[in-house]
């Protein structure tokens, strides 16, 4: 039985501000090099669900599908419906991301499909953490000088993700098409990360985009 | 740097990753008021010191979180084998001193 306290956690009228708010992102985009060989977005302020249970319960997986569109992912993988995408981190435990606004909505659908008898949890984490697009031909390269986890295409194949060691601190990295790849950084390291890939990405061009 | 089989992940991940947490297979007494004081102190504070096989509790601390088994040599540091909580180690010290092929948890 699931007896949890259900509220709208991001009030509507009050703006949010991202991890990286103080960096000014908005402000630098169009002010890079032409032809910069990383391109940095950030997806801001989207909805970050942890949703836990037993993968191997069909009650838990089929309520999951039926309230995604998903099935679970297995290990290190990422499965992607629209604008919602559902990660793998450990075996009882996943990251679902959907667009800003739908994370109350989504959450209701999960607990109106998961019911009242099955041991699970969604918790709501948008605020804890931010999400960071890197695209363009050196995003490779610059991640390599990151990271001592192989990003070679052979290891690292668009729909892999893997919790790992990133500038001597922990991210997740996301590989979701060819030369783009996601990272999941925590709030508290946003600003460190972002200073990190400033310095890694000089070599190479960083341009920022909206 | 030692590459140890994560069973969780299902793959090789560099030692950093990783954090060792002592003694593997200590099954908490099912009835703690029912111990004497000798047989609770055993269990809270004694820990085995072997020169050989050892089973470890370990953590994939910076990938998936969760905690998994390794059998580890303590005198050549060599991983043996890996396993999840709730199985059995393969290679013991009394099954096989020598040393079996393993197919997962080898040391790179
Ligand atoms: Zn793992």
């Amino acid at each position: 039985m699931t007896a949890v306290n259900v509220y709208k956690q991001r009030p509507d009228k009050i703006e949010g501000q991202s991890p990286l708010h103080h960096a000014g992102l908005a402000e630098l985009v169009g002010k890079g090099k032409s032809g910069a060989g990383v391109h940095l977005r950030e997806k801001k302020l989207l909805g970050h669900l942890t949703l836990r249970g037993d993968a191997k319960d069909p009650a838990f997986a089929g309520g999951v599908h039926k309230a995604l569109g998903v099935e679970l992912p297995v290990a290190l993988t990422l499965v992607a419906n629209g604008s919602l995408s559902l990660q793998w981190l450990a075996p009882d435990e996943w990251l679902l991301i959907v667009p800003r606004g739908e994370e109350f909505a989504t959450e209701k659908r999960l607990r109106e499909a998961l019911g009242n008898e099955l041991h699970y949890a969604v918790v709501n984490v948008s605020g804890g953490q931010t999400l960071l697009e890197l695209s363009g031909p050196k995003v490779r390269e610059m991640l390599m000088k990151s990271t001592s986890y192989d990003v070679h295409p052979s290891n690292f194949p668009v729909g892999k993700a893997v919790g790992t060691h990133f500038a001597k601190t922990q991210l997740v990295i996301r590989h979701t098409a060819e030369e783009t790849w996601e990272l999941v950084v925590r709030r508290s390291f946003a600003d460190y990360i972002w200073l990190w890939l400033q310095d890694a990405s000089a070599e190479f061009g960083l341009a920022i985009e909206a | 740097m030692l590459h140890i089989f994560c069973p969780h992940c299902g793959e090789l991940r560099s030692e950093e990753e990783f954090h060792a947490a002592g003694q593997a297979h200590i099954a908490r007494p099912l009835d703690p008021n029912a111990c004497t004081d000798e047989e609770w102190g055993d269990y809270l504070f004694f820990r085995d010191n072997p020169r050989g096989l050892h089973h470890e509790l370990w953590l994939h601390a910076a990938g998936c979180r969760k905690y998994f088994n390794a059998t580890r040599h303590t005198i050549s540091y060599e991983i043996l084998e890996t396993y999840k909580i709730g199985e059995k180690p393969s290679v013991t010290e009394a099954g096989g001193s020598e040393k079996k092929p393993v197919a997962k948890g080898v040391t790179a």
